[in-house]
């Protein structure tokens, strides 16, 4: 049990999606400044609900060029389904902002050879579940066509959708397609978390040449943060130092960074001093933050809401034992979703994820 | 059983009886005057009745020139010598993986490039050989990307299957049956987007058509009025299976249901010339239209089905005789007194000695480099490289 003095650094109110100011800028991360927004210097920003920060993105893009478009089931005239491209068909119009029939498959297959050409389209499946209809598409057409075209065609081409474990949706509406799409090769993928990184990732992922798939949650779309006024995207592939620490390397992505500063709280009011790092990029991984936080640390524990096998935590795993062997005490923690489809009943749903408490318990073990 | 075998016997050879009756028109030329550069015109009929779906179909004549039917004849004869010659380079072991042919078909692309431009877009399927070479591909490129080696048109990474020339408008060159068609329809997007005056023409197979893919962009191609023209090349074969044991309805160019269809008949270069630039104004002014080219493949499927199996020889060697694109164009030039049989005979031999250098010089021609595993998976830029913890060991380098 590490003394309290050895912290170095108070805490501050963790509350999710709050960026904590001046204790994000370590060496490990490239300076991202623009981050604290209770720097003086910076403009005062403003406040914006996940959804808004991502419509604000979508919207900056497709004002700077007419190429971007987007395509999707009532992302026009309803104004999408989680209101992330509300106001757009208006501003813009009914082929720039296109209401598809329901059909992923096809309209997924339609925006990549518009992509082909040089459009840049954004799909979005309204649940990312049924971008499993799509599947083929997007392995086949849209991962490989820039390499067996030998360079011909580039698909810069943004495909994106709330997925994760929601509230009791049933188990084919809480499907988590990161670990299905992690071996496409070609492909790159990041999931958001906060209004900030949301922004800046779908700017980002817009502005990239490469095919990119932006994993959204539908249960964080209603959070609060207050982002710059100014125009910003964040790094497709660096992860996020959300909190500085000794004792344990925490790396989580999406929902489970909410869940980890949570159980962060416990932690710390226990002695420990948890790093806890937000992966950012699901493929290809920041080996780099994360090797120079197991550096320092020693210990791993990864959160990840997927499933056990196969799922993105595994992959990270053989990733830090084949580069990072030597500086681990302990063996690596993976805390994933039960190999399970997703109940309907409320506490089973629960029982699926990681929640708080058994983050808890996995530190308290690994830092014995 | 029985009778459905015998209709399609018929439906194939039908026809081949009527291509006897073509109507001679316009004088003789004289062999003094080059017919390469002979641009003046003059009208064929074509032989079998367009069949319309909602449509009115397009005049049974097309104009044509003698420059433009040798030029026919020379492109086709190439076209068959090269996939001639890929059979063989199949069965010495330098082509690999999957090789589909397309000689017999050749009259679809050739009648395609006659009525298109380079502000039209194709895409096909896997058997793209021709059709790659329809749109400015050249021997070599084929013949090196067949081989795997690293001057081949997709630097030698795509195969058989993956045969592309952005610049010529040709896209493609895809593994997965009827997965192109939505690409096709995004092509169409795309132009209708950037108001570019210029039509995509999605080709698909008979077995390609009871693919949901086909009829979901279908819908959404007719319902946004895109600039996309459906190709059914119906060669009444999906590999091994006969058109009417896959499909309730082979009649392929009615199944837009509201979007109308015409049926072509794919082994006369000129009908198709004449299909294809009809659908191209029915395109750019009304909405997408389906066109089915009843046609044959000589070979089978690729080149480890022998093709005999569930047709029989009778079969090929009656179409091959019978409605066979060169023997038409052949039979059309002689008659038109356009070229002596020698002259022809001296183009064959011309297109035989091209296609025999571009092997050679494929043969010799160097693999891809080793690095060039990596290159090409993803686009350099806007920070695709990931480190080691010490930024000096890489193990993942994105180029």
């Amino acid at each position: 049990m590490r003394a309290a003095a050895e912290k170095g650094h108070t805490s501050a109110a963790s509350l999710p999606g709050i960026p904590r100011a001046s204790k994000l800028i370590t060496s490990a991360v490239a300076a991202k400044s623009e981050a604290t927004t209770s720097s003086p210097s910076t403009k005062p920003g403003h406040e914006v609900l996940l959804f808004e920060a991502l419509q604000e993105g979508l919207e900056e893009e497709m004002e700077k060029d007419p190429r971007v478009c987007v395509m999707g089931e009532d992302v026009g005239h309803y104004g999408g389904s989680y209101k992330v491209t509300k106001g757009l068909a208006e501003k813009f119009g009914d082929l720039r902002v296109l209401d598809t029939p329901i059909a992923e498959n096809s309209f997924t297959g339609m925006a990549i050879g518009a992509a082909m050409t040089g459009l840049r389209p954004i799909v979005e499946g309204m649940n990312m579940g049924f971008l499993l209809l799509a599947y083929n598409q997007i392995s086949n057409n849209c991962g490989m066509l820039h390499y067996t075209s030998g360079g011909q065609f580039t698909i810069p081409i943004v495909i994106r959708g709330p997925g994760g474990v929601g509230r009791q949706l049933g188990a084919e509406h809480s499907q988590r397609l990161e670990s299905y799409f992690q071996s496409v090769p070609g492909l790159q993928m990041v999931a958001c978390s906060t209004p900030y990184n949301a922004k800046g990732l779908m700017k980002a992922a817009i502005r990239s040449e490469n095919p990119v798939i932006l994993y959204e949650h539908v249960l964080l779309y209603n959070l609060k943060e207050r982002i710059p006024d100014e125009d910003y995207t964040c790094c497709l592939e660096k992860a996020e130092l959300v909190r500085p620490g000794k004792d344990v390397t925490i790396l989580t992505y999406s929902r489970m960074r909410h869940h980890v500063l949570q159980a962060a709280k416990t932690l710390i009011n226990n002695g420990y001093d948890p790093e806890i790092i937000d992966i950012i990029s699901l493929k290809p991984f920041d080996l780099y933050t994360i090797g120079n936080s197991i550096k320092k640390t020693h210990r791993v524990l990864i959160v990840e809401e997927c499933m056990r096998t196969g799922g993105i935590g595994a992959s990270l795993r053989s990733s830090i034992i084949d580069n990072f062997w030597d500086y681990l005490d302990a063996p690596i923690m993976c805390l994933s979703s039960q190999d399970v489809p997703t109940p309907y009943a409320g506490p089973l749903e629960d029982a699926t994820v990681v929640q708080p408490p058994q983050i808890v318990k996995a530190v308290e073990q690994l830092c014995q | 059983m029985a009778p459905q075998i015998s209709t399609l016997r018929r439906a194939l050879f039908m026809p081949a009886i009527a291509s006897r009756f073509m109507a001679p028109s316009a004088l003789s030329r004289s062999f003094s005057r080059s017919a390469d550069e002979d641009c003046s015109t003059f009208t064929v009929d074509i032989a079998v009745q367009f069949k319309g779906h909602n449509v009115e179909p397009p005049a049974q004549v097309v104009e044509t020139s003698a420059k433009e039917l040798m030029k026919f004849f020379k492109d086709m004869s190439r076209m068959r010598r090269m996939e001639i010659a890929s059979d063989q380079l199949y069965k010495s072991k330098l082509i690999r993986g999957f090789c589909h042919l397309y000689d017999g078909q050749e009259a679809v692309c050739i009648g395609m490039e006659a009525a298109l431009t380079k502000e039209d877009n194709i895409i096909t399927g896997y058997r793209d050989h021709c059709t790659y070479l329809g749109r400015g591909g050249t021997l070599p490129e084929v013949f090196s990307e067949l081989m795997g080696r690293r001057n081949g048109c997709t630097l030698g990474k795509g195969g058989s299957m993956h045969f592309y020339k952005k610049e010529n408008g040709f896209y493609g060159g895809h593994g997965i049956v009827g997965a192109q068609v939505p690409l096709g329809v995004g092509l169409a997007f795309a132009q209708k987007y950037e108001k570019v005056k210029g039509v995509t023409f999605a080709l698909y197979g008979d077995g390609a058509a009871n693919q949901g893919q086909i009829f979901e962009s279908l819908n959404m191609a007719a319902l946004w009025d895109l600039p996309a023209v459906y190709v059914c090349e119906n060669n009444h074969y999906g590999m091994g299976t006969a058109e009417w044991r896959s499909a309730k309805c082979p009649e392929y160019y009615k199944r837009g249901d509201y979007v109308p269809g015409l049926k072509v008949d794919g082994m006369d270069t000129l009908a198709v010339k004449q299909a294809v630039g009809f659908a191209k104004e029915h395109a750019l002014s009304k909405g997408p239209i389906i066109l089915e080219m009843d046609t044959y493949r000589y070979h089978g499927h690729s080149m480890s089905d022998p093709g005999s199996t569930y047709r029989t020889r009778e079969e090929i060697s009656g179409v091959r005789q019978e409605r066979d694109p060169i023997e038409r164009i052949r039979k059309l030039i002689l008659l038109k007194e356009i070229a002596s049989a020698a002259d022809l005979k001296s183009i064959e031999k011309e297109v035989k000695n091209e296609v025999e250098d571009a092997v050679a010089k494929a043969k010799e021609s160097a693999p891809p480099d080793p690095s060039d595993l990596y290159s090409n998976a993803y686009v350099k830029g806007y920070g695709t490289q990931a480190f080691g913890c010490d930024r000096k060991h890489s193990t993942v380098v994105l180029p």
